[in-house]
């Protein structure tokens, strides 16, 4: 597998709203995982920073910010956004620069601190970005393409709102004791189904929230990492592959899809390809999996997931999700580090929190949480304006 | 007119201003016949070489993809009335096109009974109004099949 770098470290700042400086989340994030990797902060080469749109301009170079506030060192850096992706850029840039030697040790950082309420888009009169305009002229909010989605679950598969809010359960319940999560309440069916609509079908307890939080990992040539650690995880394939025309199913930010009247649409759609890719890399299948973390940005979506990564056939979800195979001690857990149900969303952070989970399960490190024997893993999102997101790891 | 606002698109060149017939306004490829909306300024089909883009009406009527509604105001830049009146959004695939636009619902409809694939309608509506103008956009209704 000549594909292959180590996680030697990981590390993150816990998920909450406490209004400080992202750099202060990036920084804790990465001297925990600096400290778990046992490297020190300049035998670092390569730093690769996820962006954050919402803190000004350290945050469009956040690669550079956090090595300022790390102290400067020489080091090489990077900065990469892919919106809700941005963290499995980062840790593909990073990968992509140890497997072409240039470097043996690469600090991958994000962090960000969010607003209150709906993400909205930055300001000024903006009328050629879609992302203005989708506000402007629609008021579609983030939960509008939710609930969209949600909507058509229930009339194509017949998914109920009691499933949906399964979802939540099952997710509360898998971060109860997770120490990062700012959530750790078990929540009942009866209270995410009499949380408010916001976007019928969904509830407030079915979307996630907007978090503060950072996350790091240390990743290293295999060769380095085989002088510091007995059998390190590996990221054995990273995804960030983008739609392939026409994309035909509706995404933020857009107005439309792509029309499919002249050029069909693609056998693999999208969002199944986002993970399709990571597994043909690494040559392995769905079925080889131990457990999954995605983007539950709603309760919904989590069930989109199930299919698209190749665990449920389409319309399967439901099933799978009501004979407890995704929860903790089933077949195949997803979100056992409770999700962003209970993290809520710290966008550049959240791809590399997702690989700290896997790479904590895959030690057996997990505690309360620990699927048993879990070898393999993975961890998808998808950030709009078409960026897949999709990490492998193994161990 | 005395005090009557003045009627103008929220946003210029997306759909005909015609009442009785509106319809949004995309653009077809000249080289491979492809349709895009909201209008591009490249043929956007990695199989085309690109040709001229020239303006083309959608088609009116489509299918209900799915729906939504929005309880809570969203931020800037959308112009929320106060009181804020929640909304109905719809994705409507237009069958001609074999494309999904979004809309909102014209307002005052009940979105209880929908069903996907029901027939839906554009029609013209205010987005929001200031002291002189009042801004329309596109949005869906139903209608009978």
């Amino acid at each position: 597998m000549a594909h292959e770098v180590a996680v030697l470290g990981v590390g993150m700042h816990p998920w909450g709203k406490w209004g400080r400086s992202f750099v202060e989340y990036g920084v804790a994030a990465a001297r925990a995982a600096l400290k778990d990797a046992g490297v020190a902060w300049k035998d670092v080469e390569f730093v690769a920073g996820g962006d954050t749109m919402r803190n000004g301009y350290p945050g469009y170079v956040a690669g550079a910010t956090f090595a300022q506030a790390l102290g400067w060192t020489g080091a090489q850096v990077a900065s990469t956004y892919g919106a809700c992706a941005t963290g499995a850029q980062a840790i593909d840039v990073a990968r992509a620069r140890i497997l072409a030697g240039l470097c043996e040790v690469a600090l991958v950082v994000g962090a960000d601190t969010t607003p209150k309420g709906f993400f909205a888009p930055t300001g000024g009169e903006r009328p050629s970005d879609p992302d203005w305009l989708r506000f402007r002229l629609l008021g579609a909010t983030n939960p509008i393409y939710f609930g969209l989605y949600a909507r058509r679950r229930m009339e194509i598969f017949g998914a109920t709102l009691s499933d949906f809010a399964q979802v939540k359960v099952k997710n509360s319940r898998h971060g109860l004791s997770n120490a990062n999560a700012r959530y750790r309440k078990a929540v009942t069916l009866e209270e995410v189904m009499a949380s408010p609509v916001v976007s019928d079908p969904l509830r407030l307890l079915d979307i996630c929230a907007t978090s503060d939080g950072g996350a790091a990992v240390v990743l290293t040539s295999m060769e380095f990492a085989r002088k510091h650690a007995t059998s390190p995880v590996r990221v054995v394939a990273v995804s960030t592959v983008t739609p392939r025309f026409p994309n035909t199913i509706i995404e933020m930010p857009n107005f439309s899809t792509d029309s499919a009247a002249t050029v069909a649409a693609p056998d693999v759609p999208f969002k199944d390809s986002i993970a399709r890719r990571a597994y043909e890399a690494a040559g392995v299948g769905p079925e080889d999996l131990d457990l999954a973390e995605v983007y539950d940005l709603s309760t919904a979506l989590e069930l989109d997931w199930y299919e698209n990564i190749g665990i449920a056939k389409p319309g399967g979800a439901e099933k799978l999700l009501r004979d407890g195979e995704t929860t903790l001690g089933g077949r195949i857990p997803v979100n056992v580090s409770g999700g962003l149900a209970c993290f809520g969303e710290a966008i550049p952070a959240q791809a590399i929190s997702q690989l700290c989970e896997l790479t904590w399960q895959l030690r057996g490190q997990a505690k309360d949480r620990q699927v048993e024997g879990a070898k393999l893993g993975i961890a998808v999102n998808q950030g709009l304006f078409g960026h897949g997101s999709a990490v492998l790891a193994q161990r | 007119m005395g005090g009557a606002k003045k009627r103008v698109p929220a946003i210029e060149g997306w759909f005909r201003m015609n009442d009785a017939e509106p319809s949004l306004l995309g653009v077809r490829c000249s080289a491979c016949r492809t349709i895009y909306f909201p209008r591009e300024a490249f043929c956007r089909n990695p199989e085309c070489g690109g040709g001229a883009l020239e303006e083309t009406p959608l088609s009116r009527r489509g299918k209900l993809w799915s729906w939504t509604d929005n309880r809570y105001a969203p931020p800037l830049p959308y112009m929320a009335r106060d009181p804020f009146e929640p909304y109905t959004v719809a994705a409507v695939e237009l069958e001609a096109e074999k494309m999904v636009v979004l809309g909102q619902v014209a307002p005052k409809v009940d979105a209880t009974g929908f069903r996907v694939g029901q027939s839906m309608e554009l029609v013209l509506d205010t987005l929001f109004e200031d002291d002189a103008n009042e801004y329309i956009v596109w949005k869906w209704k139903p209608v009978a099949a």
